[in-house]
Parts: structure tokens; C-alpha cells; sequence
């Protein structure tokens, strides 16, 4: 019998242990599919964001190029287009372009067809652990919506008012993990497909989240999911917010956690409204 | 020196732990029990059958000084068993046998306790990777599940009752290896994978090969806790079909699963609960935790599954090369006491051994 081995410190040792990546690979344990990814960005992406869209991205150099980081943005839009523009910005105007991992709802594990799609093109479910594993031990950047689907289930007449931003959970994670907090703040993804009705038997008999009456949907059939309006998009970077400064596990004191969620919600905020003031055309910004 | 009892010894998994065991000079004794013969052939383990229950396990390890148990019995497959055996294995067995291991006089030091992945179950708010500490979301669904999470309870308030033995759970993934007979590897032998329409679930895999070597390393070692065994890597299930080079068959409906899952059975493909819910959902496991305490694992998830396709292709010469072993009590009985036969022990004396 040999004597009994010294059990690791949590964390570090444990971040040494992660599987190593096989090159044959094409598909990663978190079930991304390069291939699935690269054929919609080719196909799709690109198109929306070069010609559809015509984005404009400010303080790129805001993200790191290394470590985890988390990235928190306001979100809207019917089926949104918000999180796949800021996916491609870091893709075409980063210096060092890394993959984004995107937060999606538990839903989209569930429902048939988006359950493969979802995850194929970086969709992560929103589960804290999660979050943390991809931010701390696998020191990926990550983009959360905290608002949610009252983000983007808020009707046109709402647009760029800002929801509550969930309990918290994303300081949370990011104290967690040690990881700076990234706010984003975009505009045009609430023109690009606004919601101006919600229709709640069909909701219920097709089990989705939600179904809205968009210009195109339903009466376009399900190809009108995807008929987004050509508004201008700016996606603004804004100076992160590290997050290990706040003592030894600053995560227990919840009044902390609140206040930060809070500030970074009225810094988003303050910044749309900023960026609408000096909007004078939805269509060409 | 290690007096070792082995439970469920006529699994594949049970028979290759005491084959390994019997080469580990360090080990004294080994005795194997379970309701069955075993299906491997054993050297110096000696069988001794019991029923299901394992009533009388507690005369068998004072009468032998046993100081580990190796509980490797439990049912992990609703194919193997019926609902009702696998609850007698599973929730009365695992009582019996922590019973027989407990108490002040009780000569065990040490519990090694197989259990499974099926412990965290396949729900849709699952997170993508299960650490030894997490809890299922919800209740278990299935009969076989909450039988297995029953038995780790048990397993739990034993370890809290007994702080003098070293109890280690292993829980696995699901096991994959052409020896092994499981329902996923039988859902992989057929000639298209059946999956369920519009979901393409994570799967992860431990080589049979794997599942005994952490059985070995957590008798030989002391690992205190639970710890997760899996292959690294999760796959998703159009990955595995593409290394088995089979196609893909999205014969179950997302809606009606379970009906079109009995359509099946009538065809001859056996879906069971357990299995539905990983075709769905799939789960993935973090198994850092036992690489950090020290365990190697041969394979990965994608390597597994290329053995086990390689396997596969040669499975029929191989079945009909060696006559299969069969359990002959009298053959055994002699090859093991008859003053006639010549030990290994005593053709090349080894110092070491003693």
C-alpha cells in the first residue's frame, strides 16, 4: 500500500488536469463544431456583418487578448443578432481574434433542432458551472446577456431600456474566476427585428420561448425568423472592470455583488443613451 | 499484505480487477462472490456464490479477515436485469454488504464502491460538466436511478459512521469495450446509430480496460471521496458515428420518444430510460479530480471509440478462436487444493511473496 497521496489545492492543480486537445478533432467537448461554424460565418455572418448590418466596433482593444474574460452586453431582438455581431467583431477587428463563448438559456438544450444547432456555433448553456469552468480553468471569454429573455422579449416600445440584470449571478461568476467583466453596449440589434406583439396560444402550442409578431414573422412562415431589418449596428467595448480587488472571496457579500451588477447595468445604459444621442438615422447611423 | 473481497466477481469488470489483483505480490487473499459464475478464468480467487442479497457476506469477511472490499456488483444497465433483481442488487445488496462491513469489530479498512454517471442523471438544465460534488437538479426519473442514488446514500452514511474505513466511490461513465455487453454498445453495433430527431447529445465513454484499472489504482491507493471516471474528451454522437463509420438513423421523434422507443423494442433495439435521456440531453463528466489523485487512463472518449470500431471489425475471429471459459466448481476445486497439482508459487519460489 503506498502511503496516502496529498489531495491538491482545488483550482491550479486541478486547471493542469484538463484534457489535452486531440487535433483530429473537429468538434470540442463543449460540442462547437468548426466546421458548422465556419460554413454559417462564411455563409451568413459575414454577409450581415460586412454589408447587412455595415457594423461599427469601438474599443476593441478593450478585450484581452489573454485569460478569461467576461463579456456582458445589453440584448434584443426577436432571435438575436446581437451575440453572433459581437462574436465577429472579435473575430475581423481584434488584434489577437479568439473564440466566444455565448450564454444561451437551458431551452435551447431541450428543443429539438436548436439543441444541435446551438451548441455547434458556440452557444454554451447558462449554467454558473459553466461560466466558471470556461472563464477560470479553460480562461476563454464569455458573453452574458444578463437581462435574458426580458431583454428580448421587451417590445419595440420598450427599445433601449435596459432590464433588470438577472440576480447578479455574472459578478458572481466573475469574482469566481477572477476574470474582468467586459460591458458591451450595442445599438441597432433592437431595430433589426423588433417585437411589437406577443402571441401566447401559439407560444404555448409550439413550446418555444416566445412568439412574437415581428415585420416578417409569423407570416413569412419560419424563414421570416430570420428577416432582419439592415439597421446600423455599433458595438462599443467599454473598459473592464477587474475584479480582483475586492479581498479573498468578495462573492459572499451579496450587497457588493448587487452594487457592481448595478453599476455596470447604469454603465451600459448611460452609454446607449449616449450613443443614441449621437445616432441621427436608424438605417445609416 | 491485502485480503481483498471482490463482489460481483462474474461481471467482466469484476473478473479482470481479481485477474489483476492475483498478479499484485502484495495482495494475500482474494475471494470473489456473486449470484453467478464468474465468466473469466481465475487463478488463486476463490468463488464463492451467494444470492442476490448478500445476506451472509458479513460470516464470509470475519471468517476471512478481509480488510478491502471491492463492491463492483452494482447494476448500471436496466439491459442486464429486470427492474425488480436490479433493485434487490442495488438497494438490498448494497446494505448487506456495507452491514457486513461495518461495526467496531469489523476488520475492513477500506470500501471501494463502483457506482455510475447515472447517479447525476440527464436533465436539460444540466451543466456540461459534472464535478463529484454537484447534485442532480432534480429527482430521479428512472427506477434504475433512483435505486443507484439510493445505494450511494447509503454508501455516504456508511462512510459517515465508519470513519475509520477509507470508502471510495468511482462513478462512471458509460462503459464501452467489444468484451463488454452494455446497451450503448449495443446501439453502436448496429448498422446506423439511432438518435433522436434534431438533438446531437454529448457522450462520454471509459474503455472496459480503464474501468479496471481505476478499480485497481483505488484498491491499491487510498482515495478517499468520490471521484468521477471518464475517458477525457466528450464526443458528440454524430462524432462517435462518423469514427464508427456508420450513419446516423433519426428514427425517434423529439415528441413521443418513449412511444417510438417501444416500436423499437418490438424490432429488436432495446432503448432503455436511461438511454433515451442520454440520447436527448447526453452528460458530460469532469474527471479531473481523479487524474489529480493519481489515475491514469489509457484511453480517451474518441480513442475508446476507435478501439472499440476496430474491435468490432475483428469481434467474429476472435469469438470463434479460444473455446469460451466455463465455471466448473469440481475443475476449480482440484486446480486449486489437490495436493497433485504443482502452484505457480511452488515452481519458482518467489521471496518477494512471502
Amino acid at each position: 500500500m503506498s502511503p496516502r497521496p496529498a489531495l491538491p489545492a482545488p483550482s491550479d492543480a486541478l486547471r493542469a488536469q484538463l484534457p489535452a486537445i486531440e487535433p483530429d478533432r473537429q468538434v470540442t467537448d463543449w460540442g462547437r463544431s468548426e466546421r458548422v461554424e465556419g460554413l454559417i460565418d462564411r455563409t451568413l455572418y459575414d454577409w450581415l456583418y460586412h454589408y447587412w448590418f455595415r457594423c461599427e466596433v469601438e474599443g476593441i482593444e478593450h478585450v484581452p487578448s489573454t485569460g478569461g474574460a467576461l463579456l456582458v452586453s445589453n440584448h434584443a431582438g426577436a432571435l438575436p443578432p446581437d451575440g453572433a455581431m459581437i462574436a465577429k467583431a472579435i473575430k475581423e477587428e481584434h488584434p489577437r481574434p479568439r473564440p466566444l463563448h455565448l450564454t444561451v438559456e437551458h431551452f435551447f438544450k431541450g428543443y429539438p433542432g436548436f439543441s444541435m444547432l446551438v451548441a455547434k456555433i458556440g452557444g454554451v448553456p447558462a449554467h454558473p458551472a459553466n461560466v466558471h469552468r470556461l472563464l477560470a480553468d479553460e480562461e476563454q471569454l464569455v458573453l452574458v446577456f444578463p437581462e435574458g429573455r426580458k431583454g428580448t422579449e421587451k417590445l419595440y416600445k420598450d427599445r433601449y431600456r435596459l432590464r433588470r440584470f438577472g440576480r447578479g449571478g455574472f459578478v458572481e461568476a466573475a469574482m469566481r474566476a477572477r476574470a474582468p467583466i467586459v460591458p458591451v453596449a450595442v445599438v441597432g440589434a433592437e431595430e433589426a427585428m423588433p417585437i411589437f406583439a406577443h402571441l401566447t396560444l401559439l407560444q404555448r402550442v409550439t413550446g418555444l420561448l416566445y412568439f412574437p409578431v415581428t415585420p416578417t414573422f409569423p407570416h413569412l412562415g419560419p424563414v421570416g425568423f430570420l428577416g432582419y431589418l439592415p439597421a446600423k449596428f455599433r458595438i462599443r467595448f467599454l473598459e473592464p472592470i477587474p475584479t480582483d480587488g475586492w479581498g479573498e472571496e468578495p462573492w459572499q457579500d451579496r450587497g457588493l455583488v448587487q452594487t457592481v451588477a448595478d453599476e455596470i447595468r447604469a454603465r451600459v445604459q448611460e452609454e446607449l443613451i449616449d450613443m443614441l444621442a449621437a445616432r441621427r438615422s436608424v438605417w445609416f447611423g | 499484505m491485502t485480503r481483498i473481497l471482490v463482489t460481483g466477481v462474474s461481471s467482466h469488470w469484476g473478473g479482470r480487477l481479481a485477474q489483476a489483483l492475483e498478479q499484485d505480490p502484495a495482495v494475500e487473499t482474494i475471494i470473489g462472490v456473486s449470484p453467478r459464475d464468474p465468466t473469466l478464468e481465475l487463478e488463486r480467487t476463490e468463488f464463492v456464490r451467494v444470492g442476490t442479497q448478500h445476506a451472509l457476506l458479513r460470516r464470509i469477511v470475519q471468517a476471512a479477515e478481509i480488510d478491502t472490499v471491492v463492491d463492483s456488483r452494482l447494476v448500471v444497465d436496466s439491459l442486464s436485469s429486470s427492474p425488480r433483481e436490479a433493485h434487490e442488487t442495488n438497494v438490498i445488496g448494497t446494505m448487506n454488504i456495507l452491514a457486513a462491513c461495518g461495526g467496531p469489530d469489523s476488520p475492513v479498512r477500506k470500501v471501494v464502491f463502483k457506482s455510475s454517471a447515472h447517479y447525476y442523471g440527464c436533465e436539460r438544465d444540466d451543466p456540461a460538466f459534472f464535478t463529484e460534488t454537484m447534485r442532480r437538479p432534480h429527482p430521479p426519473r428512472t427506477r434504475l436511478e433512483s435505486d443507484i442514488v439510493e445505494a450511494e446514500d447509503a454508501v455516504r452514511g456508511f462512510a459517515e459512521r465508519n470513519p475509520q474505513v477509507t470508502v471510495t466511490v468511482l462513478r462512471f461513465a458509460n462503459g464501452l469495450g467489444a468484451d463488454l455487453d452494455t446497451s450503448h454498445g449495443r446501439l453502436l453495433r448496429l448498422p446506423a446509430v439511432p438518435c433522436i430527431l434534431g438533438f446531437d447529445p454529448r457522450y462520454q465513454f471509459v474503455h472496459s480496460d480503464d474501468i479496471v484499472g481505476a478499480l485497481e489504482h483505488a484498491v491499491t491507493h487510498e482515495l478517499p471521496g468520490t471521484y468521477n471516471v471518464a475517458g477525457d474528451g466528450v464526443l458528440v454522437l454524430s462524432e462517435i458515428a462518423s469514427l464508427l463509420a456508420r450513419p446516423l438513423a433519426p428514427v425517434l421523434p423529439p415528441w413521443g420518444t418513449g412511444l417510438a422507443a417501444a416500436g423499437l423494442r418490438v424490432a429488436g433495439v432495446r432503448i432503455t430510460g436511461e438511454m433515451a435521456r442520454q440520447l436527448r440531453y447526453g452528460r458530460g463528466l469532469d474527471n479531473r479530480r481523479l487524474k489529480a489523485a493519481g489515475c491514469r487512463l489509457r484511453y480517451t472518449t474518441r480513442e475508446a471509440v476507435q478501439r472499440y470500431t476496430e474491435d468490432l471489425r475483428v469481434h467474429r475471429l476472435r469469438q470463434g478462436a479460444g473455446a469460451p471459459y466455463r465455471y466448473e466448481r469440481e475443475v476449480e476445486e482440484f486446480l486449486r487444493y489437490s495436493p497433485n497439482v504443482r502452484r505457480r508459487a511452488e515452481r519458482e519460489p518467489d521471496p518477494s511473496a512471502r
